[in-house]
């Protein structure tokens, strides 16, 4: 990775050839000048994406009926997840399929926030199955049922799961 | 962002450029692993917004080491670094380093924010302040980065024209692993520069023969090589040429160039049958290409010198119908690239998707205005302004998405309104009839509460008497009243009377004291766990009604800035998107009207070569005809 920063930065440059246009020269600063000007309209952005999610979190989801669900994978698993599926009290919430990227990226650690929604105080019921297949080409369907308390601060719940590891199910929930 | 902020931002800069990944082990922080989600897929935007509102929420907070992301507070300020670097936001990237120099950080962090910022001066081309920072390294330098940092001052230097500096310090670091063929071959570039031309050969040489299996290193092996050719060529020594350009592997980014110098070699050492190997194998090529251009024109020639002039011919004729099409190609691409149809091209949402978007786009059917993008790409100038326009249309695409959801609050919040506000009246009504009762009742929970406490100290069995004793104490006294100061023997009898009755009473009372108060013990602890039930009841209540008012009320402000700010970034947005736009089009006119002007030329001499082919095959057949 290193090697090929410094063949797009360093290592080729040297080689071209110095003379350059005046037109050349007017377009490199007019594209530097852009870029500034994109620079501060991506930070304005992201200022006004900050605020937005601030009132959607408010409008859509008040903290004391809050819930959050992410998805995660065990360290070092290569099995390819393709699908998980989340019901809550039974209700079907999210069924999701990935693409590579996403599996690379989830894979390298990454999480995913797979639901947000709104439940009332008190006990619920949490269902996960997913679908994948390990790394010795068999396909497998997992699925196992959990039981979690929603107080009044937001709920968060992590689930980690695993093409081999943990059992039989592969499915760990922790609570945040 | 707060200067402390930045400050803390750029101290965790410093400490890698890659995001070290986190597993669900040691992943305390669920919204930090979303952030690296995003950013493990290339969506720097959403991973930076997912952070930044992470990061903001917790220095916000009153004690910030109980939340979860205090347990990755390092990796996620220097994430936000990368992540901005990686979203071309140089300036809050370089803003962040800023601060960790002036900040009171150990030395080799500082030492290692400068080398970084550097680097950022070095990418924008802004040397003198990449000298100024690395010029502020002192002391302490962490390993990994060493010969980094003076890589990094010897490009400068060579950026600057100081070849005889970069010297000096490319020879120290031509051996390190990471840098592996780009110090040797840039010092070869420096000696060449400085004019130590046999010294720049063997070094060259050197670079050419670096071993590795990574795809950058071997690509600079290659380009070491091709430029050893060059130069020879040049200076007339061909065979020795021919040898370094052979090096260069046929399926490298520089073969086709190094495919070409080496017909040339052989052509200018007039070994023609050796010539019409390379340029055969670039002829066929990428016919957009250069060098695979120029070879259609050279392997004919090769041929002619050869006096196989029907073949010359039929080359010939051949490179001119590639080259008609060629032109007609440009036609059109500069036609629809004129008309606005590669500026809608660059932003459709599946080639966006693709990784190998560039080169699908050369093959997606009625698209001239894209047939080119390939070769424009080789342009830092082109590249740098396409990404920036595409970020802008991925920026204008969210904004638009923004400007819909407005409507759809404001909805959401009327709707709110309309249930709730004729219905809250009356539930506050008797809401305040319940609390008046509620009160009432705690206060006196509270009253028994102190009197218990009261009688743990100083006994009070007078407190435990039950209703009807309570009314004989009150009669016996009503009585004690009545015959105070008697003399009379009945009355003093009476009196005695009530005096024994007084006593039994109080020895009840007395004797059951201990009893009594356990039991009122107890029934003040039942009532305790009622009124915390009551409480919370209370509590829920209190919630439900705030959270009612707080669905509809206080929305109209922010939703109505919101849509201010997102409206006018829309016109901002717009404003810069055509701007560079319209850049990206003249570059690319540019740069096709460049190329039709080369071909046209091509085509020039391919005619002419053609007729004289022609007559002499013509020649050549009536020869031997006559024989």
């Amino acid at each position: 990775m290193l090697k090929i920063a410094w063949a797009v930065l360093f290592g080729l440059f040297v080689w071209a050839p110095a003379a350059s246009s005046g037109a050349d020269d007017f377009s490199q600063n007019e594209m530097q000048g852009l870029d500034e000007e994109v620079q501060e309209i991506k930070s304005d952005v992201l200022g006004i994406a900050a605020e937005l999610s601030r009132l959607e979190e408010r409008l859509l989801y008040p903290s004391n009926t809050q819930l959050a669900v992410f998805i995660n994978l065990a360290e070092g698993e290569e099995f390819r997840l393709d699908a998980v599926q989340i019901k809550i009290n039974g209700k079907l919430v999210a069924h999701y399929i990935y693409s590579f990227k996403e599996l690379e990226a989830l894979q390298k650690g990454g999480m995913q926030r797979i639901f947000t929604g709104n439940l009332p105080t008190g006990e619920h019921g949490l269902d996960v199955s997913y679908d994948g297949k390990l790394k010795n080409g068999e396909d497998f369907s997992r699925s196992e049922s959990f039981a979690f308390t929603k107080g009044i601060e937001p709920k968060l719940l992590g689930i980690t799961l695993a093409g081999s590891e943990f059992g039989t199910a592969g499915i760990q929930i922790g609570d945040w | 962002m707060s200067r402390a902020t930045l400050w803390v931002i750029g101290v965790l800069l410093i400490a890698l450029l890659a995001a070290r990944p986190c597993y669900a082990d040691d992943l305390k922080d669920l919204y930090f692993g979303e952030a690296l989600y995003y950013a493990h897929q290339g969506y720097y935007f959403e991973a930076l917004e997912r952070l930044d509102a992470e990061l903001g929420q917790h220095y916000g907070l009153d004690e910030p080491e109980l939340d979860t992301l205090y347990y990755h507070i390092n990796d996620a300020e220097f994430s936000v670094g990368d992540f901005e670097l990686h979203y071309r936001m140089h300036h809050r990237a370089g803003r962040a380093i800023k601060a960790v120099l002036e900040g009171d950080v150990d030395e080799a962090v500082r030492n290692d924010a400068a080398y970084r910022l550097a680097r950022i001066h070095f990418q924008k081309n802004q040397m003198a302040d990449a000298l100024r920072a690395l010029e502020r390294i002192e002391g302490k330098i962490p390993e990994p980065i060493r010969d980094d940092i003076d890589f990094l001052r010897a490009n400068i230097y060579m950026a600057t024209n100081r070849p005889a500096d970069a010297i000096d310090i490319l020879e120290r670091v031509q051996n390190a692993d990471d840098l592996k063929g780009f110090a040797a071959y840039n010092l070869g570039i420096a000696l060449l520069r400085e004019g130590r031309q046999h010294e720049a050969l063997a070094q060259l040489d050197r670079a050419g023969q670096v071993r590795d299996d990574d795809r950058a290193t071997l690509a600079i092996r290659d380009k070491s090589n091709l430029v050893l050719g060059t130069i020879l060529l040049e200076s007339g020594e061909y065979s020795q040429a021919k040898k370094f350009l052979d090096r260069v592997r046929l399926g490298g980014p520089f073969s086709n160039q190094a495919l070409l110098s080496s017909g040339w070699a052989d052509m200018s050492s007039e070994n023609f049958a050796r010539a019409i190997v390379p340029w055969s194998i670039l002829a066929e090529r990428e016919e957009t290409d250069g060098a695979a251009q120029e070879a259609m024109l050279a392997l004919p020639y090769a041929y002619a010198r050869l006096n196989v002039h029907g073949r010359a011919a039929l080359l010939y004729g051949r490179a001119l119908d590639s080259f008609g099409s060629e032109l007609q190609k440009l036609d059109a691409s500069i036609k629809s690239i004129r008309e606005g149809s590669f500026l809608k091209a660059l932003i459709r949402e599946e080639i966006r998707q693709d990784k190998d978007w560039v080169i699908r786009l050369r093959s997606l059917p009625d698209t001239p205005e894209t047939y080119y993008l390939m070769e424009l790409l080789a342009s830092h100038v082109f590249q740098a302004g396409l990404q920036n326009y595409l970020d802008l249309a991925d920026l204008r695409r969210k904004l638009v998405s923004w400007q819909a959801s407005f409507d759809a609050f404001d909805d959401m919040v009327e709707i709110r309104r309309d249930h709730y506000e004729p219905l809250l009246p009356e539930i506050d009504t008797q809401f305040r009839e319940l609390d008046s009762r509620m009160r009432l009742r705690l206060e006196q929970h509270k009253l028994l509460d102190r009197r218990l406490q009261g009688m743990l100290t100083a006994p009070r069995p007078e407190f435990l008497a039950t209703r009807e004793e309570q009314a004989i104490l009150a009669r016996i006294k009503h009585i004690e009243n009545q015959l105070q100061d008697v003399n009379h023997p009945v009355e003093v009898a009476l009196l005695q009377r009530v005096k024994r009755l007084k006593a039994a009473l109080t020895w009840t009372l007395q004797t059951e004291y201990h009893e009594r108060l356990t039991v009122f013990n107890e029934h003040l602890r039942e009532l305790n766990d009622s009124v915390a039930v009551v409480n919370e009841k209370y509590e829920r209540f209190v919630r439900v009604r705030q959270a009612a008012t707080h669905s509809f009320e206080g929305y109209q402000t922010p939703i109505s800035r919101l849509r201010t700010r997102v409206g006018e970034a829309v016109l901002n947005v717009d404003r810069l998107m055509a701007r560079q736009g319209h850049l990206l089009e003249v570059v690319a006119i540019d740069e096709l009207v460049a190329r039709r002007r080369r071909l046209e030329n091509y085509q020039d001499q391919a005619r002419f070569a053609l007729a004289d082919s022609y007559d002499r095959a013509t020649q050549a057949q009536a020869r031997g005809a006559l024989q």
